[in-house]
């Protein structure tokens, strides 16, 4: 029987991921890995972590990282890209990393079209710290630290990362995905497949933000997380290329 | 060798540049400007890179950046920037990346004075960020011994995977001396550099888990963590032998300064001067600040030293802190003290001096 599919052997075997069920980080790991292997990027790769979830899998990932001070994954890549043209380099960072203490650096990068590719994880919630407010957090949506939910008088309203880079002239490649359904699966992978490209062409700071579900802190089981993404967050942070250069 | 003038500042950045740093990131702050500005113009000569940072924060994020990627990298800053930069030098600590930076430092706390000052020992000496790290600290008392502690600074950095800290100040940073440069590190020399790093730097590997680079500044297992902290406390112990200090007219010295950068360089005028006039005064200067030469004050005769002043920029004092440890009560210890910004001056020690001899 012909094989058509296999395991990617950028995450390591004999692994058990820490991540919870229904979270969707596993896949997006899953994607790039696949990416890294059939664009043959493996072994000049570096990956800048974030700090949170997004970090766990540093322990995971099978080619070279690096875990970023929070919030600081761009500038540890601009430093790391600048002194290495010819290593291949992405930050995986999560909603409070990106968007939130690390937005001076964020968004810094993004204006300066550092040569660098961004997966940008938007669950509206910080996960590893146990469930307090994000910048994407949805207004009404509750958190540890916003325990009657989101609040606009109080808090603001949720961010939104791709278009606040879209009123930037550097940025080449800024789309927002999700992993709720194959197609979608498959249409991330496409866009991080096409950040990784516009890299390897020199062609500057591209960013894929992933709209992602988190079970545990949102309070549900992994299917009333998805219907909750579907309805909800889909709604806040609808999908699609804003800018394709 | 050719002798130039050149202010602080340029000929730091120039050292550096010659000793092979092909990365720099800063951030404009008084009284260091000169550095990052130098850095701007220079690094397009050489082939290497230079980055205005967005903020301190940054500017250290995209050194431990390059520096884990292999390339001699440093940064630099003044007082209460290199307290934004503490969360970075943390971090290269932690994941034991070689890198250097330079503190220009000026009045504190908080924005203080731009003015030259020496409020930051504590913070250089004893807590540059969390989680109670050391390094090898510099402490220059000319332009010249600037240049020449940057140089080999980055050499420190690279034998211990540590990040070493030249602690100078507004006036070595912003006057003009003249000075001999260090010899140009070649190509070849910097590539050879780089290559020696290539097994743990983050420049990309064959897929293989047991030979990646995992640059990691923490550790999720408590067992791995303390085996870190106890390798790096063994790295620190092992700095005994680098501590350097000068001893300056000490041998038959009734009163003792002790001073370190600029201050050093005032309080050694004044030991000049009260010498011609038959007073037997010397001084301890350490040279490194960390590791602090404490045994340096062990050679001191205490039946003959009758007391040992303190002198330095720095209300409270700070310094005087590692020079009590040093003196263990032997003598009784006084200050000279200015802060703020106001720089001290030779009539100011040479007044301390008298007092104390007078009261003898």
């Amino acid at each position: 029987m012909e094989k058509i599919y296999t395991r990617t052997k950028t995450i390591q075997e004999n692994k058990v991921s820490g991540y919870c069920p229904g979270c969707m980080h596993g896949t997006v790991m899953k994607l790039i890995g696949e990416v890294l292997e059939e664009m043959n990027l493996v072994d000049r790769t570096l990956c800048c972590l974030g700090i949170g979830c997004c970090g766990l899998q540093m322990d995971y990932i099978a080619y070279d990282n690096i875990t970023s001070p929070h919030g600081r994954a761009c500038a540890v890549a601009t430093g790391v890209k600048r002194s290495n043209p010819d290593t291949f380099v992405f930050t995986y960072q999560g909603d409070g990393d990106f968007a939130s203490i690390g937005l001076a650096e964020s968004i810094s990068a993004a204006n300066r079209g550092e040569n660098l590719s961004v997966i940008f994880i938007n669950n509206g919630i910080y996960g590893m710290t146990g469930g307090q407010m994000a910048p994407t957090t949805l207004v009404g949506m509750k958190a540890t630290t916003a325990p009657k939910g989101r609040n606009p008088q109080e808090h603001g309203y949720p961010m939104h990362m791709c278009e606040i880079l879209n009123q930037l002239e550097a940025p080449v490649f800024l789309a927002r995905t999700s992993c709720n359904n194959p197609a979608n699966v498959n249409k991330t992978k496409k866009y991080i497949r096409k950040a990784f490209q516009n890299q390897l062409d020199g062609k500057g700071f591209s960013m894929v933000e992933v709209v992602t579900s988190c079970p545990t802190n949102w309070g549900m089981d992994a299917l009333s997380a998805l219907d909750f993404l579907e309805e909800k967050m889909l709604a806040e942070f609808p999908l699609g290329v804003l800018r394709d250069r | 060798m050719a002798r130039l003038f050149m202010k602080g500042c340029e000929a730091i950045a120039e050292a550096a540049v010659r000793a092979g740093c092909r990365f720099f990131a800063g951030y404009p702050i008084t009284p260091q400007n000169e550095i990052p500005e130098y850095f701007a113009r220079r690094m397009p000569e050489v082939g290497g890179t230079f980055l205005q940072g967005e903020s301190e924060v940054a500017s250290i994020s995209m050194v431990y950046g390059a520096a884990s990627a292999g390339t001699r990298s440093m940064t630099s800053s003044s007082s209460p920037g290199i307290s934004l930069k503490s969360e970075g030098i943390s971090y290269c600590a932690s994941a034991r990346i070689p890198m250097v930076y330079c503190n220009v430092s000026r009045g504190g706390p908080g924005v203080g004075s731009i003015q030259p000052a020496q409020m930051d020992y504590f913070q250089a000496t004893k807590a540059s960020g969390n989680g109670g790290f050391r390094m090898m600290v510099f402490a220059p008392s000319t332009v010249q011994e600037a240049v020449d502690m940057t140089y080999k600074a980055f050499d420190y950095a690279d034998r211990d995977r540590n990040p070493v800290l030249i602690l100078a100040d507004g006036v070595i940073g912003t006057m003009m001396e003249p000075v001999v440069l260090p010899e140009m590190k070649s190509d070849e020399e910097i590539a050879a550099i780089k290559e020696s790093k290539r097994k743990w730097a983050c420049v990309g590997h064959p897929l293989d888990y047991a030979n990646r680079s995992w640059i990691q500044p923490g550790q999720w297992s408590t067992k791995l963590q303390q085996e870190e902290n106890e390798k790096a406390a063994a790295l620190y112990e092992s700095w005994e032998k680098d501590i350097q200090v000068e001893h300056y007219r000490t041998e038959d010295a009734q009163v003792v300064i002790a001073s370190y950068g600029i201050s050093a360089r005032i309080a050694r005028s004044a030991v000049d001067l009260l010498r011609k006039e038959g007073k037997k005064v010397g001084m301890i200067r350490p040279i490194t600040v960390s590791p602090f030469p404490y045994k340096a004050f062990d050679a001191l005769d205490y039946g003959r030293v009758k007391a040992i002043l303190d002198v330095e920029m720095s209300i409270p004092a700070q310094f005087v802190e590692d020079v009590k440890t040093g003196v263990k009560e032997r003598c009784p210890i006084r200050t000279c003290l200015c802060s703020g910004g106001n720089i001290m001056s030779r009539e100011k020690i040479v007044n301390a001096v008298n007092s104390i001899l007078e009261g003898m």
